[in-house]
């Protein structure tokens, strides 16, 4: 039976038609708008845990790596509380809009990011610290140079954010509510179909969903190739 | 250097936000309405919303949970119309002033579904009070959607009837998810369900399962609108909303919904007037 189901997934990819594209379109929308805001967040969050002293940085830091487990569903109920009329944010209208969806995954990747982006910017400081000393850098030119050195590990932050923003389905369900041609993204699509019993079609989406981000990290993979070659 | 480069990488970003975010903002009137699991997952929206559009220009958004969420949802303020299937649960909604009213819509039956073998003999039960029985007595493995979903009320209504409390027992199983969920996990291990004749009818995964009763006057399953009270929530689309199931009743809407069918056999009936 499964090697039934995957030869009729292979055979529905052919069929695919502009609604299954919008459905695409939708999910690199939102999970890259969120990524794009937890790279504004969490990579500077995470440098100036890195480069900062203070009280608590030790907990600070368990607090950000736990947090790279947030459940997506918690998320999701959270953010629904937010945004709902009954909520403090209520008034905003945002509730079951791919605005409030890109809300919810940023919540969910910017602990990622920022635990990850901490990691390489704390071994980078340790390296060049003394450096960093003699040249009279302020605390904050430190966090914006290491940043900027590390750019290309840092790359492993924000692909690892992509990832989990494409592939998370508990928060989009909750704050989208998967409705069709408005917030219906990849993964809430592929759990409406496994509800439907429609296996082949669910998997299906689910290959071109691991496509997708395939060709997203090599797409990656390839401009920090050429970007090392061209500016070293 | 690196300050230029954080520069270069703001502008890009700001472009990238307004990108993400402006065509979510469409100039068409759309409602959102909460709505069972059965009637988005049997296909019924997806044949009778276009015909609605097409005739209104009001879009509509379609939640699909269960009916004691939708309720949740409508009671929250997050829709602007509902459409459900607990009529004991809707009755209270109104009466608790959270809808300004409920209207009948349309009907059909509940299932009962099980493995093609039938272990508990279901299939020779007098009626849908004794094929529960029957299950119970047998100890076979049921499913139930303990969601507070409108299947489940009507799942847990039979029980009743039949003077058995199955929660807690071994061959009772809580799966707290929809009804294809559920239907997935019937037929994984060859259990009985109860299911809305939408779903099922839609319903591809079967494996072993199939209808052992049905027919049964209870095994009525009749679905209301309402709208959500605008004096309680001030932002509820009521001129559209009203639209909407003014159209789910009038005769173009019962068309309609008396028009889909799938291989043939007709899933949801008007309501009569």
């Amino acid at each position: 039976m499964l090697a039934a189901t995957f030869s009729d997934a292979l055979a529905l990819l052919a069929t695919f038609d502009h609604r299954v594209a919008e459905i695409v379109g939708l999910s690199l929308r939102v999970s890259g708008g969120a990524v794009v805001l937890g790279t504004l967040i969490g990579l500077p969050l995470g440098a100036c845990i890195a480069v900062g002293r203070f009280p608590g940085k030790a907990a600070v830091s368990v607090l950000i790596n736990g947090l790279m487990g947030l459940p997506s569903v918690v998320v999701g109920v959270v953010v629904y509380l937010l945004l709902s009329r009954s909520g403090p944010l209520g008034g905003l209208g945002l509730l079951y809009t791919p605005p409030a969806m890109i809300v919810a995954q940023t919540l969910l990747v910017v602990p990622l990011m920022a635990a990850i982006a901490r990691q390489v910017v704390e071994d980078a400081w340790q390296r060049y610290a003394e450096e960093l000393a003699v040249m009279r850098f302020s605390w904050w030119q430190s966090v914006t140079t290491l940043l900027y050195d590390c750019r290309h590990s840092l790359l492993v932050a924000v692909l690892a954010g992509l990832g989990r923003a494409m592939s998370e389905v508990g928060a989009v369900m909750i704050v989208g509510g998967n409705i069709d041609r408005a917030t219906r993204v990849m993964t809430t699509a592929i759990a409406l179909e496994t509800s439907k019993g429609d296996l082949p079609l669910a998997i299906a989406l689910g290959i071109v969903l691991i496509l997708i981000i395939l060709a997203l990290n090599a797409l990656a993979f390839g401009l920090r190739r050429w970007a090392t070659r061209r500016f070293g | 250097m690196a300050h230029d480069f954080l520069k270069r990488i703001r502008r890009g970003i700001a472009g990238l936000i307004l990108a993400s975010v402006m065509p979510c903002a469409s100039a068409a009137e759309s409602i959102v309405l909460a709505s069972t699991t059965s009637t988005e997952q049997s296909g019924l929206f997806d044949h009778i919303l276009p015909i609605f559009e097409k005739a209104s220009g009001i879009s509509v958004k379609v939640v699909a949970l269960g009916t004691g969420q939708a309720l949740d949802v409508g009671r929250r303020g997050d829709a602007d119309a509902l459409l459900v299937h607990d009529r004991a649960a809707e009755d209270k909604f109104v009466a608790e002033g959270y809808g300004s009213y409920r209207r009948d819509v349309m009907y059909n039956d509940f299932v009962i579904v099980g493995p093609g073998a039938d272990p508990a003999a279901v299939k020779g039960a007098a009626d849908a009070t004794g094929a529960f029985g029957r299950i119970a007595g047998k100890g076979a493995v049921f499913i139930s959607r303990a969601d507070k979903s409108g299947t489940h009320a009507a799942e847990m209504r039979f029980w009743k009837a039949a003077e058995i409390d199955p929660v807690g027992q071994g061959w009772y199983k809580e799966a707290g998810t929809g009804m294809g969920p559920t239907l997935n996990m019937a037929a994984g291990v060859d259990g009985y369900t109860l299911s809305d004749r939408g779903t099922w009818a839609n319903f591809k995964n079967r494996q072993n399962l199939t209808i052992l009763h049905a027919g049964d006057p209870k095994l009525f399953n009749p679905y209301g609108a309402i709208l959500v009270n605008p004096d309680k929530h001030p932002h509820v689309k009521k001129a559209a909303a009203e639209r909407f199931i003014d159209w789910l009743t009038s005769d173009a809407g019962r068309e309609a919904i008396a028009s889909y069918r799938i291989g043939g056999e007709q899933l949801f009936f008007p309501s009569k007037r």
